[in-house]
Protein backbone atom coordinates (compact mmCIF):
# COMPACT_ATOMS: atom_id res chain seq x y z
CA UNK A 1 0.00 0.00 0.00
CA UNK A 2 1.53 3.25 -0.70
CA UNK A 3 0.10 6.18 1.37
CA UNK A 4 2.68 8.92 0.54
CA UNK A 5 1.35 11.84 -1.81
CA UNK A 6 2.49 11.20 -5.10
CA UNK A 7 5.00 14.10 -5.79
CA UNK A 8 4.26 16.75 -8.75
CA UNK A 9 6.60 16.53 -11.71
CA UNK A 10 9.83 18.26 -11.39
CA UNK A 11 9.83 20.88 -13.71
CA UNK A 12 10.90 20.67 -17.31
CA UNK A 13 14.12 22.18 -17.38
CA UNK A 14 14.62 25.47 -19.22
CA UNK A 15 16.18 25.59 -22.37
CA UNK A 16 18.49 27.77 -21.00
CA UNK A 17 19.65 25.28 -18.52
CA UNK A 18 20.16 22.61 -21.13
CA UNK A 19 23.28 24.99 -21.90
CA UNK A 20 24.95 24.28 -24.65
CA UNK A 21 24.83 26.79 -28.23
CA UNK A 22 22.15 24.06 -29.99
CA UNK A 23 19.90 23.91 -27.34
CA UNK A 24 17.06 24.96 -29.51
CA UNK A 25 17.50 22.18 -31.67
CA UNK A 26 18.05 19.86 -28.78
CA UNK A 27 15.22 20.90 -26.43
CA UNK A 28 12.68 17.95 -25.79
CA UNK A 29 9.30 18.40 -25.28
CA UNK A 30 8.24 16.92 -22.42
CA UNK A 31 4.52 15.63 -21.89
CA UNK A 32 2.32 17.34 -19.49
CA UNK A 33 1.80 14.82 -16.98
CA UNK A 34 4.64 12.81 -17.55
CA UNK A 35 3.40 9.03 -17.54
CA UNK A 36 4.27 7.73 -14.47
CA UNK A 37 6.65 5.05 -14.89
CA UNK A 38 6.62 1.51 -12.42
CA UNK A 39 10.56 2.66 -11.51
CA UNK A 40 9.81 6.48 -10.63
CA UNK A 41 6.62 4.79 -8.50
CA UNK A 42 8.38 2.95 -6.29
CA UNK A 43 11.61 5.76 -6.09
CA UNK A 44 8.66 7.96 -4.54
CA UNK A 45 6.75 5.57 -2.67
CA UNK A 46 9.49 5.29 -0.21
CA UNK A 47 10.34 2.41 2.50
CA UNK A 48 7.35 0.06 2.83
CA UNK A 49 5.93 0.00 6.51
CA UNK A 50 5.91 -3.79 7.22
CA UNK A 51 2.21 -3.97 8.61
CA UNK A 52 1.58 -3.08 4.41
CA UNK A 53 3.66 -5.34 3.29
CA UNK A 54 1.95 -8.26 4.97
CA UNK A 55 -1.25 -6.66 3.16
CA UNK A 56 0.08 -6.38 0.19
CA UNK A 57 0.23 -10.46 -0.38
CA UNK A 58 -3.48 -10.27 -0.31
CA UNK A 59 -6.24 -9.45 -2.62
CA UNK A 60 -7.65 -6.59 -3.56
CA UNK A 61 -10.93 -6.90 -1.89
CA UNK A 62 -9.68 -8.81 1.03
CA UNK A 63 -6.82 -6.45 1.82
CA UNK A 64 -9.66 -3.26 1.65
CA UNK A 65 -11.35 -5.40 4.37
CA UNK A 66 -9.26 -6.58 6.29
CA UNK A 67 -7.85 -2.99 6.56
CA UNK A 68 -11.31 -2.07 7.60
CA UNK A 69 -11.62 -4.51 10.49
CA UNK A 70 -7.80 -4.77 11.58
CA UNK A 71 -7.58 -1.48 13.55
CA UNK A 72 -11.60 -2.74 15.36
CA UNK A 73 -10.15 -6.13 16.04
CA UNK A 74 -6.55 -4.98 17.45
CA UNK A 75 -8.33 -2.35 19.88
CA UNK A 76 -10.85 -5.12 21.36
CA UNK A 77 -7.73 -7.72 21.57
CA UNK A 78 -5.81 -5.23 23.46
CA UNK A 79 -8.67 -3.89 25.52
CA UNK A 80 -9.32 -7.62 26.41
CA UNK A 81 -5.53 -8.10 27.41
CA UNK A 82 -5.24 -5.34 29.44
CA UNK A 83 -8.85 -6.27 31.20
CA UNK A 84 -7.57 -9.41 31.85
CA UNK A 85 -4.08 -8.08 33.14
CA UNK A 86 -5.63 -5.97 35.53
CA UNK A 87 -8.67 -7.80 36.68
CA UNK A 88 -6.88 -11.18 36.34
CA UNK A 89 -5.32 -11.89 40.15
CA UNK A 90 -7.37 -13.72 42.51
CA UNK A 91 -10.14 -11.20 44.42
CA UNK A 92 -10.44 -8.85 41.79
CA UNK A 93 -14.26 -7.19 42.10
CA UNK A 94 -14.67 -7.32 38.68
CA UNK A 95 -14.12 -11.09 36.63
CA UNK A 96 -11.49 -11.21 34.08
CA UNK A 97 -12.41 -11.83 30.31
CA UNK A 98 -11.17 -15.79 31.14
CA UNK A 99 -13.07 -15.83 34.28
CA UNK A 100 -16.31 -14.83 32.09
CA UNK A 101 -15.44 -17.47 29.87
CA UNK A 102 -15.01 -20.14 32.57
CA UNK A 103 -18.36 -19.34 34.96
CA UNK A 104 -20.39 -18.41 32.14
CA UNK A 105 -19.55 -20.84 29.99
CA UNK A 106 -22.93 -22.54 28.84
CA UNK A 107 -24.23 -18.62 28.65
CA UNK A 108 -22.18 -18.58 25.89
CA UNK A 109 -22.30 -21.05 23.73
CA UNK A 110 -26.12 -21.65 24.33
CA UNK A 111 -27.82 -18.80 23.82
CA UNK A 112 -30.93 -20.17 22.13
CA UNK A 113 -31.64 -23.14 24.86
CA UNK A 114 -35.50 -22.93 25.70
CA UNK A 115 -36.17 -21.38 22.34
CA UNK A 116 -37.78 -23.41 19.44
CA UNK A 117 -39.28 -22.58 16.04
CA UNK A 118 -41.46 -24.46 14.41
CA UNK A 119 -44.81 -23.79 12.13
CA UNK A 120 -46.43 -21.61 14.40
CA UNK A 121 -43.72 -19.89 15.12
CA UNK A 122 -41.16 -18.78 18.16
CA UNK A 123 -41.85 -20.24 21.21
CA UNK A 124 -39.87 -19.74 24.51
CA UNK A 125 -39.92 -21.80 27.46
CA UNK A 126 -41.82 -20.97 30.45
CA UNK A 127 -40.70 -20.04 33.59
CA UNK A 128 -37.39 -17.99 32.52
CA UNK A 129 -34.75 -21.03 32.71
CA UNK A 130 -34.06 -20.18 28.90
CA UNK A 131 -30.61 -19.01 27.01
CA UNK A 132 -29.71 -15.41 26.43
CA UNK A 133 -31.51 -15.30 22.93
CA UNK A 134 -34.87 -16.19 24.38
CA UNK A 135 -34.82 -13.14 26.89
CA UNK A 136 -33.50 -10.71 24.08
CA UNK A 137 -36.47 -11.90 21.63
CA UNK A 138 -39.05 -11.61 24.52
CA UNK A 139 -37.66 -7.87 25.22
CA UNK A 140 -37.00 -7.16 21.10
CA UNK A 141 -41.23 -8.15 20.97
CA UNK A 142 -41.71 -5.18 23.15
CA UNK A 143 -39.42 -3.09 21.25
CA UNK A 144 -41.16 -3.81 18.16
CA UNK A 145 -44.86 -3.46 19.56
CA UNK A 146 -43.91 0.10 21.69
CA UNK A 147 -41.46 1.52 18.80
CA UNK A 148 -43.67 0.56 16.01
CA UNK A 149 -46.36 2.49 17.80
CA UNK A 150 -44.31 5.28 18.12
CA UNK A 151 -43.17 4.94 14.50
CA UNK A 152 -46.67 5.39 13.31
CA UNK A 153 -47.64 8.05 15.55
CA UNK A 154 -44.80 10.02 15.69
CA UNK A 155 -44.92 10.28 11.77
CA UNK A 156 -48.65 11.51 11.99
CA UNK A 157 -48.25 14.05 14.56
CA UNK A 158 -44.88 15.21 13.04
CA UNK A 159 -46.21 16.15 9.48
CA UNK A 160 -48.85 17.19 11.66
CA UNK A 161 -47.32 20.13 13.50
CA UNK A 162 -44.82 20.25 10.37
CA UNK A 163 -47.45 21.32 8.25
CA UNK A 164 -49.93 23.54 10.14
CA UNK A 165 -48.05 26.60 12.03
CA UNK A 166 -51.28 26.53 14.29
CA UNK A 167 -50.88 23.10 15.18
CA UNK A 168 -47.14 23.73 15.42
CA UNK A 169 -47.32 26.39 18.12
CA UNK A 170 -50.04 24.72 19.87
CA UNK A 171 -48.10 21.36 20.35
CA UNK A 172 -44.24 21.93 20.12
CA UNK A 173 -44.08 23.14 23.32
CA UNK A 174 -45.79 20.01 25.35
CA UNK A 175 -43.75 17.66 23.32
CA UNK A 176 -39.95 19.95 24.04
CA UNK A 177 -41.20 19.39 27.38
CA UNK A 178 -42.14 15.54 27.52
CA UNK A 179 -39.46 14.55 25.59
CA UNK A 180 -36.54 15.70 28.58
CA UNK A 181 -38.71 13.12 31.11
CA UNK A 182 -36.56 10.12 31.27
CA UNK A 183 -38.12 6.92 31.00
CA UNK A 184 -38.18 4.97 34.42
CA UNK A 185 -39.96 8.13 35.39
CA UNK A 186 -42.75 7.23 33.60
CA UNK A 187 -43.17 3.89 34.75
CA UNK A 188 -45.46 5.06 38.02
CA UNK A 189 -47.59 6.69 35.31
CA UNK A 190 -47.49 3.85 33.13
CA UNK A 191 -48.49 1.20 35.74
CA UNK A 192 -50.89 3.13 37.09
CA UNK A 193 -52.86 3.52 33.81
CA UNK A 194 -52.85 0.29 32.48
CA UNK A 195 -52.46 -2.10 35.74
CA UNK A 196 -50.46 -4.22 34.19
CA UNK A 197 -46.56 -4.81 33.13
CA UNK A 198 -47.44 -5.95 29.59
CA UNK A 199 -48.84 -2.79 28.13
CA UNK A 200 -47.36 -0.42 30.59
CA UNK A 201 -43.70 -1.95 29.05
CA UNK A 202 -44.99 -1.17 25.57
CA UNK A 203 -45.86 2.36 26.58
CA UNK A 204 -42.79 3.30 28.41
CA UNK A 205 -41.26 2.23 25.08
CA UNK A 206 -43.76 4.35 23.01
CA UNK A 207 -43.17 7.20 25.37
CA UNK A 208 -39.63 6.96 25.18
CA UNK A 209 -39.69 6.40 21.12
CA UNK A 210 -41.65 8.93 19.99
CA UNK A 211 -39.94 12.29 20.24
CA UNK A 212 -37.17 12.04 18.04
CA UNK A 213 -39.56 10.92 15.22
CA UNK A 214 -41.98 13.80 15.64
CA UNK A 215 -39.37 16.37 15.76
CA UNK A 216 -36.88 15.33 13.54
CA UNK A 217 -40.66 14.65 10.45
CA UNK A 218 -41.42 18.05 11.25
CA UNK A 219 -37.80 19.81 10.73
CA UNK A 220 -38.29 18.01 7.75
CA UNK A 221 -41.56 19.05 6.98
CA UNK A 222 -40.65 22.73 7.58
CA UNK A 223 -37.28 22.36 5.71
CA UNK A 224 -38.85 21.11 2.56
CA UNK A 225 -37.75 23.57 -0.16
CA UNK A 226 -40.48 25.78 -1.62
CA UNK A 227 -39.96 25.14 -4.63
CA UNK A 228 -40.93 22.12 -4.46
CA UNK A 229 -44.38 23.32 -3.20
CA UNK A 230 -44.33 25.67 -6.02
CA UNK A 231 -43.70 22.99 -8.58
CA UNK A 232 -46.80 21.10 -6.51
CA UNK A 233 -49.17 24.61 -6.80
CA UNK A 234 -47.83 24.51 -10.93
CA UNK A 235 -48.85 21.18 -11.44
CA UNK A 236 -52.37 21.52 -9.51
CA UNK A 237 -51.32 18.51 -7.69
CA UNK A 238 -54.02 16.51 -5.64
CA UNK A 239 -53.53 16.69 -1.97
CA UNK A 240 -52.84 12.67 -1.60
CA UNK A 241 -50.66 13.40 -4.65
CA UNK A 242 -48.70 15.71 -3.09
CA UNK A 243 -48.46 13.86 0.10
CA UNK A 244 -47.35 10.57 -1.31
CA UNK A 245 -45.20 11.93 -4.23
CA UNK A 246 -43.81 14.74 -2.92
CA UNK A 247 -44.01 15.49 0.94
CA UNK A 248 -43.25 12.04 2.10
CA UNK A 249 -40.40 11.46 -0.34
CA UNK A 250 -38.84 15.05 0.73
CA UNK A 251 -38.86 14.27 4.43
CA UNK A 252 -38.02 10.82 4.38
CA UNK A 253 -34.03 11.30 5.27
CA UNK A 254 -35.54 13.48 8.66
CA UNK A 255 -38.17 10.92 8.93
CA UNK A 256 -34.99 8.31 9.13
CA UNK A 257 -32.99 10.26 11.09
CA UNK A 258 -35.58 10.98 13.99
CA UNK A 259 -36.12 6.63 13.81
CA UNK A 260 -32.68 5.80 14.20
CA UNK A 261 -32.29 7.94 17.17
CA UNK A 262 -36.05 6.16 18.63
CA UNK A 263 -34.50 2.87 17.81
CA UNK A 264 -31.70 3.31 19.97
CA UNK A 265 -33.81 5.28 22.92
CA UNK A 266 -36.39 2.41 23.03
CA UNK A 267 -33.79 -0.55 23.70
CA UNK A 268 -32.44 1.48 26.16
CA UNK A 269 -35.60 1.87 27.48
CA UNK A 270 -36.76 -1.63 27.44
CA UNK A 271 -33.63 -2.92 29.60
CA UNK A 272 -34.40 -0.42 32.26
CA UNK A 273 -38.28 -1.21 32.10
CA UNK A 274 -37.75 -5.00 32.14
CA UNK A 275 -35.31 -4.39 35.07
CA UNK A 276 -37.91 -3.25 37.46
CA UNK A 277 -40.86 -5.38 36.04
CA UNK A 278 -39.60 -9.06 36.02
CA UNK A 279 -40.80 -12.60 34.03
CA UNK A 280 -38.71 -12.55 30.88
CA UNK A 281 -36.82 -9.91 29.01
CA UNK A 282 -32.60 -9.25 28.50
CA UNK A 283 -33.37 -6.21 31.33
CA UNK A 284 -34.86 -8.62 33.65
CA UNK A 285 -32.23 -11.07 33.11
CA UNK A 286 -29.30 -8.40 33.96
CA UNK A 287 -31.71 -7.88 37.33
CA UNK A 288 -31.48 -11.45 37.73
CA UNK A 289 -28.03 -12.40 37.68
CA UNK A 290 -27.29 -9.13 39.47
CA UNK A 291 -28.94 -10.44 42.37
CA UNK A 292 -27.78 -14.27 41.99
CA UNK A 293 -23.99 -12.69 42.24
CA UNK A 294 -23.68 -14.25 38.53
CA UNK A 295 -21.73 -10.83 37.69
CA UNK A 296 -20.36 -13.32 34.88
CA UNK A 297 -23.65 -13.61 33.50
CA UNK A 298 -24.59 -9.71 33.92
CA UNK A 299 -21.09 -9.02 31.49
CA UNK A 300 -22.55 -11.50 28.63
CA UNK A 301 -25.71 -9.49 28.64
CA UNK A 302 -24.30 -6.59 28.78
CA UNK A 303 -21.81 -7.75 25.17
CA UNK A 304 -25.03 -9.15 23.95
CA UNK A 305 -27.70 -6.05 24.20
CA UNK A 306 -24.44 -4.19 22.84
CA UNK A 307 -24.60 -5.91 19.75
CA UNK A 308 -28.44 -5.91 19.37
CA UNK A 309 -28.69 -2.06 19.69
CA UNK A 310 -26.07 -1.62 17.01
CA UNK A 311 -27.57 -4.24 14.80
CA UNK A 312 -30.87 -2.33 15.27
CA UNK A 313 -29.40 0.70 14.05
CA UNK A 314 -27.57 -0.34 11.13
CA UNK A 315 -31.11 -2.11 10.16
CA UNK A 316 -33.07 0.84 10.79
CA UNK A 317 -30.23 3.34 8.74
CA UNK A 318 -29.90 0.80 6.14
CA UNK A 319 -34.18 0.77 5.41
CA UNK A 320 -34.00 4.23 5.49
CA UNK A 321 -31.35 3.92 2.76
CA UNK A 322 -33.08 2.04 0.50
CA UNK A 323 -36.53 3.91 0.97
CA UNK A 324 -34.72 6.59 0.16
CA UNK A 325 -33.20 5.94 -3.28
CA UNK A 326 -36.55 4.40 -4.02
CA UNK A 327 -38.91 6.85 -3.22
CA UNK B 1 -65.98 45.88 -26.41
CA UNK B 2 -62.20 46.46 -26.00
CA UNK B 3 -59.60 44.46 -27.90
CA UNK B 4 -57.92 42.77 -24.64
CA UNK B 5 -54.61 40.89 -25.33
CA UNK B 6 -53.88 37.27 -24.99
CA UNK B 7 -52.28 37.82 -21.80
CA UNK B 8 -52.88 40.93 -20.19
CA UNK B 9 -52.30 42.36 -17.13
CA UNK B 10 -54.31 45.30 -15.89
CA UNK B 11 -53.56 47.47 -12.91
CA UNK B 12 -51.32 44.55 -11.16
CA UNK B 13 -50.50 45.86 -7.53
CA UNK B 14 -48.99 43.49 -5.18
CA UNK B 15 -48.08 44.21 -2.08
CA UNK B 16 -46.76 42.00 0.99
CA UNK B 17 -47.27 42.43 4.75
CA UNK B 18 -44.19 43.62 7.09
CA UNK B 19 -43.49 43.87 10.33
CA UNK B 20 -42.85 48.21 9.50
CA UNK B 21 -46.47 47.56 6.90
CA UNK B 22 -46.84 46.67 3.90
CA UNK B 23 -44.28 46.50 1.35
CA UNK B 24 -45.66 47.63 -2.61
CA UNK B 25 -43.35 45.36 -4.35
CA UNK B 26 -44.83 46.44 -7.82
CA UNK B 27 -47.67 49.43 -8.64
CA UNK B 28 -50.24 49.46 -11.36
CA UNK B 29 -48.50 47.56 -14.49
CA UNK B 30 -49.92 46.79 -17.03
CA UNK B 31 -48.81 44.87 -19.76
CA UNK B 32 -50.32 43.09 -23.25
CA UNK B 33 -48.37 39.84 -24.54
CA UNK B 34 -49.59 38.53 -27.61
CA UNK B 35 -50.00 34.73 -28.19
CA UNK B 36 -46.70 33.37 -29.96
CA UNK B 37 -44.82 36.68 -28.41
CA UNK B 38 -41.55 36.48 -26.86
CA UNK B 39 -41.16 38.74 -23.77
CA UNK B 40 -38.13 39.25 -21.96
CA UNK B 41 -38.45 41.11 -18.08
CA UNK B 42 -35.91 42.94 -17.21
CA UNK B 43 -34.31 44.83 -14.17
CA UNK B 44 -32.17 45.15 -10.98
CA UNK B 45 -32.63 42.77 -8.10
CA UNK B 46 -35.58 43.15 -6.05
CA UNK B 47 -37.43 44.92 -8.69
CA UNK B 48 -40.65 42.92 -8.29
CA UNK B 49 -39.72 40.67 -11.57
CA UNK B 50 -40.19 37.52 -9.69
CA UNK B 51 -43.37 38.83 -8.20
CA UNK B 52 -44.97 39.82 -11.28
CA UNK B 53 -43.59 36.34 -12.97
CA UNK B 54 -45.72 34.74 -9.76
CA UNK B 55 -48.83 36.86 -10.16
CA UNK B 56 -48.77 35.52 -13.79
CA UNK B 57 -48.13 32.15 -12.40
CA UNK B 58 -50.69 32.79 -9.57
CA UNK B 59 -48.56 31.69 -6.87
CA UNK B 60 -49.21 35.49 -5.49
CA UNK B 61 -52.77 37.30 -5.68
CA UNK B 62 -52.60 40.58 -6.84
CA UNK B 63 -53.38 43.17 -4.24
CA UNK B 64 -55.14 45.15 -7.13
CA UNK B 65 -55.77 44.46 -10.57
CA UNK B 66 -56.17 41.24 -12.89
CA UNK B 67 -54.18 38.82 -15.02
CA UNK B 68 -56.27 37.79 -18.18
CA UNK B 69 -54.94 34.91 -20.06
CA UNK B 70 -56.86 33.90 -23.19
CA UNK B 71 -59.97 35.74 -21.79
CA UNK B 72 -59.96 33.74 -18.70
CA UNK B 73 -59.05 35.68 -15.48
CA UNK B 74 -55.95 34.42 -13.06
CA UNK B 75 -57.05 33.47 -10.05
CA UNK B 76 -54.88 30.01 -8.86
CA UNK B 77 -51.95 28.27 -10.33
CA UNK B 78 -52.69 25.82 -13.05
CA UNK B 79 -50.58 23.67 -15.40
CA UNK B 80 -51.65 25.74 -18.54
CA UNK B 81 -48.96 28.51 -16.93
CA UNK B 82 -46.35 26.31 -16.43
CA UNK B 83 -43.37 27.54 -14.53
CA UNK B 84 -39.58 27.45 -15.46
CA UNK B 85 -37.67 27.91 -11.97
CA UNK B 86 -33.98 29.02 -11.65
CA UNK B 87 -32.84 26.20 -9.55
CA UNK B 88 -34.94 23.64 -11.67
CA UNK B 89 -37.01 22.26 -9.37
CA UNK B 90 -37.32 18.58 -10.57
CA UNK B 91 -37.61 16.20 -7.68
CA UNK B 92 -34.64 14.25 -7.01
CA UNK B 93 -36.36 11.09 -5.76
CA UNK B 94 -37.72 10.69 -9.50
CA UNK B 95 -36.06 9.61 -12.65
CA UNK B 96 -36.07 12.01 -15.24
CA UNK B 97 -38.76 10.37 -16.95
CA UNK B 98 -40.66 10.00 -14.14
CA UNK B 99 -40.24 13.97 -13.66
CA UNK B 100 -41.85 14.76 -16.74
CA UNK B 101 -44.41 11.89 -16.54
CA UNK B 102 -45.45 14.04 -13.10
CA UNK B 103 -46.72 16.67 -15.35
CA UNK B 104 -47.95 14.96 -18.19
CA UNK B 105 -49.81 12.75 -15.89
CA UNK B 106 -51.80 15.88 -14.74
CA UNK B 107 -52.40 17.51 -17.99
CA UNK B 108 -53.43 14.69 -20.53
CA UNK B 109 -56.88 13.12 -18.49
CA UNK B 110 -58.09 10.34 -20.41
CA UNK B 111 -55.05 9.84 -22.31
CA UNK B 112 -53.45 5.84 -22.27
CA UNK B 113 -50.37 5.17 -20.76
CA UNK B 114 -48.64 4.41 -23.61
CA UNK B 115 -49.39 7.68 -25.60
CA UNK B 116 -48.24 9.39 -22.16
CA UNK B 117 -45.09 7.92 -21.63
CA UNK B 118 -44.55 8.70 -25.82
CA UNK B 119 -45.59 12.11 -25.21
CA UNK B 120 -42.97 12.02 -22.02
CA UNK B 121 -40.28 10.70 -24.79
CA UNK B 122 -40.99 13.36 -27.07
CA UNK B 123 -40.95 15.94 -25.05
CA UNK B 124 -37.32 14.77 -23.73
CA UNK B 125 -36.05 14.77 -27.28
CA UNK B 126 -37.23 18.22 -28.13
CA UNK B 127 -34.28 19.07 -25.11
CA UNK B 128 -32.18 16.52 -26.10
CA UNK B 129 -32.56 14.57 -23.15
CA UNK B 130 -34.02 11.26 -23.96
CA UNK B 131 -31.01 9.62 -23.83
CA UNK B 132 -30.94 10.10 -19.98
CA UNK B 133 -34.75 9.67 -19.47
CA UNK B 134 -33.63 6.92 -16.52
CA UNK B 135 -31.53 8.91 -14.54
CA UNK B 136 -32.52 10.94 -11.73
CA UNK B 137 -30.98 14.36 -11.20
CA UNK B 138 -28.62 14.04 -9.32
CA UNK B 139 -26.74 12.24 -12.00
CA UNK B 140 -27.00 15.31 -14.38
CA UNK B 141 -24.82 18.49 -14.97
CA UNK B 142 -27.07 21.48 -13.87
CA UNK B 143 -27.52 22.28 -17.89
CA UNK B 144 -29.31 19.18 -18.23
CA UNK B 145 -31.20 19.54 -15.34
CA UNK B 146 -32.58 22.65 -16.69
CA UNK B 147 -33.24 20.86 -19.87
CA UNK B 148 -34.97 18.56 -18.32
CA UNK B 149 -36.88 21.29 -16.59
CA UNK B 150 -37.57 22.85 -19.85
CA UNK B 151 -39.11 19.62 -21.19
CA UNK B 152 -41.45 18.77 -18.08
CA UNK B 153 -43.00 22.73 -18.58
CA UNK B 154 -43.41 22.28 -22.06
CA UNK B 155 -45.35 18.57 -21.63
CA UNK B 156 -47.81 20.47 -20.09
CA UNK B 157 -48.75 22.08 -23.22
CA UNK B 158 -49.12 25.69 -21.75
CA UNK B 159 -51.01 28.48 -22.98
CA UNK B 160 -48.10 30.25 -21.42
CA UNK B 161 -44.88 29.21 -20.57
CA UNK B 162 -43.50 31.59 -17.86
CA UNK B 163 -39.78 31.36 -17.18
CA UNK B 164 -37.68 32.65 -14.09
CA UNK B 165 -33.85 33.17 -14.42
CA UNK B 166 -34.20 30.01 -16.21
CA UNK B 167 -29.94 30.41 -17.40
CA UNK B 168 -29.16 32.16 -14.19
CA UNK B 169 -27.54 29.76 -12.74
CA UNK B 170 -25.41 28.18 -15.98
CA UNK B 171 -21.94 29.08 -17.15
CA UNK B 172 -22.00 31.09 -19.78
CA UNK B 173 -21.50 28.15 -22.36
CA UNK B 174 -23.98 25.99 -21.02
CA UNK B 175 -26.18 29.04 -20.73
CA UNK B 176 -25.80 29.65 -25.01
CA UNK B 177 -26.54 26.13 -25.96
CA UNK B 178 -29.55 26.45 -23.50
CA UNK B 179 -31.09 29.83 -25.35
CA UNK B 180 -30.47 28.04 -28.70
CA UNK B 181 -32.22 25.09 -27.36
CA UNK B 182 -35.36 27.69 -25.96
CA UNK B 183 -35.01 29.94 -29.29
CA UNK B 184 -35.37 26.61 -31.28
CA UNK B 185 -38.36 25.17 -29.10
CA UNK B 186 -40.26 28.29 -29.17
CA UNK B 187 -40.15 28.54 -33.26
CA UNK B 188 -41.55 25.37 -33.04
CA UNK B 189 -44.13 24.97 -30.91
CA UNK B 190 -44.64 29.04 -30.95
CA UNK B 191 -45.05 29.22 -27.36
CA UNK B 192 -45.65 32.32 -25.75
CA UNK B 193 -42.86 33.32 -23.19
CA UNK B 194 -42.12 35.69 -20.23
CA UNK B 195 -38.87 34.89 -19.30
CA UNK B 196 -37.35 37.18 -16.33
CA UNK B 197 -33.44 38.14 -16.96
CA UNK B 198 -30.49 39.50 -15.21
CA UNK B 199 -28.47 39.38 -18.37
CA UNK B 200 -28.73 41.94 -21.49
CA UNK B 201 -27.30 40.19 -24.21
CA UNK B 202 -29.92 36.85 -23.43
CA UNK B 203 -32.62 39.26 -23.39
CA UNK B 204 -31.96 40.94 -26.64
CA UNK B 205 -31.33 38.10 -28.08
CA UNK B 206 -34.38 36.06 -27.13
CA UNK B 207 -36.78 38.51 -27.04
CA UNK B 208 -39.11 39.90 -29.21
CA UNK B 209 -39.49 42.39 -26.55
CA UNK B 210 -37.75 43.68 -23.39
CA UNK B 211 -39.91 45.24 -20.50
CA UNK B 212 -37.58 47.04 -18.50
CA UNK B 213 -38.75 47.63 -15.02
CA UNK B 214 -37.52 50.39 -12.78
CA UNK B 215 -36.19 49.84 -9.00
CA UNK B 216 -38.57 48.76 -6.17
CA UNK B 217 -40.30 49.31 -3.99
CA UNK B 218 -43.44 49.92 -5.99
CA UNK B 219 -42.13 49.20 -9.03
CA UNK B 220 -43.05 49.54 -12.50
CA UNK B 221 -42.48 49.57 -16.66
CA UNK B 222 -39.62 51.66 -17.21
CA UNK B 223 -39.73 51.41 -21.38
CA UNK B 224 -41.11 48.32 -23.49
CA UNK B 225 -38.97 47.94 -26.22
CA UNK B 226 -39.40 46.02 -29.23
CA UNK B 227 -35.92 43.98 -30.84
CA UNK B 228 -36.72 44.13 -34.20
CA UNK B 229 -34.30 41.14 -35.52
CA UNK B 230 -35.52 38.53 -38.30
CA UNK B 231 -35.77 34.99 -36.93
CA UNK B 232 -33.94 32.54 -36.74
CA UNK B 233 -31.40 34.39 -34.74
CA UNK B 234 -28.54 33.73 -34.78
CA UNK B 235 -25.69 34.85 -31.53
CA UNK B 236 -22.92 35.19 -34.24
CA UNK B 237 -24.71 37.12 -37.09
CA UNK B 238 -26.47 39.03 -34.42
CA UNK B 239 -23.38 40.73 -33.04
CA UNK B 240 -23.08 42.15 -36.23
CA UNK B 241 -26.27 43.76 -36.62
CA UNK B 242 -26.71 47.14 -36.00
CA UNK B 243 -30.47 46.97 -34.55
CA UNK B 244 -28.94 44.23 -32.34
CA UNK B 245 -26.20 46.57 -31.07
CA UNK B 246 -28.63 49.73 -30.63
CA UNK B 247 -30.96 47.41 -28.52
CA UNK B 248 -28.35 46.05 -26.62
CA UNK B 249 -27.23 49.51 -25.95
CA UNK B 250 -30.75 50.70 -24.67
CA UNK B 251 -31.36 48.48 -22.29
CA UNK B 252 -27.69 49.22 -20.78
CA UNK B 253 -28.32 53.07 -20.58
CA UNK B 254 -31.65 51.69 -18.91
CA UNK B 255 -30.50 49.39 -16.26
CA UNK B 256 -27.13 51.46 -15.89
CA UNK B 257 -27.83 55.15 -15.77
CA UNK B 258 -31.25 55.70 -16.16
CA UNK B 259 -31.70 53.17 -13.13
CA UNK B 260 -28.86 51.89 -11.85
CA UNK B 261 -28.52 49.33 -9.13
CA UNK B 262 -30.06 50.99 -5.89
CA UNK B 263 -28.00 49.39 -3.82
CA UNK B 264 -24.93 50.88 -5.80
CA UNK B 265 -26.62 54.65 -5.53
CA UNK B 266 -27.01 54.52 -1.83
CA UNK B 267 -23.28 53.65 -1.97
Amino acid sequence: MNTQPISPDPLPQPASAVGTSNAKAKAEIIPHPRPPSAARLSEMAGPVPPISRLLAALPDRLRSAAATVLPTVVTLVALLVVWQVICGPEGSSLPSPLKIWTESHDLIVHPFKGVSLDFSGLHIAEGGDVGIAGHIIASLKRVAMGYGLAAIAGIALGILIGQSVIAYRALDPLFQVLRTIPPLAWLPISLAIFQQAAPSTVFLIFITAIWPVILNTAAGVQAMPPTYRNVARVLALSPTTYFFRIMLPATVPYMFTGLRISVGMSWLAIVAAEMVQGGTGIGFFIWDSYNSSLLTDTIVALVWIGMVGFTLDRLVAWIGRRIAHQA
Amino acid sequence: MKHRAYLALEGITVSFPTRRGTFVAVKDIDLSIEKGQFVALIGHSGCGKSTLLNAIAGLVKPARGVVFLDGDVVDAPGPDRAMIFQDHSLLPWMTVEENVRLAVDQTTPGKSKAERRDWVLHNLELVQMAHAAGKRPGELSGGMKQRVGIARAIAMNPRVLLMDEPFGALDALTRASLQDAVMAIQAQLNSTVVMITHDVDEAVLLADRVVMMTNGPEAGIGEDMAIDLPRPRNRIEAADMPAYNHARHEVLHFLHQRFSNPVDRAA
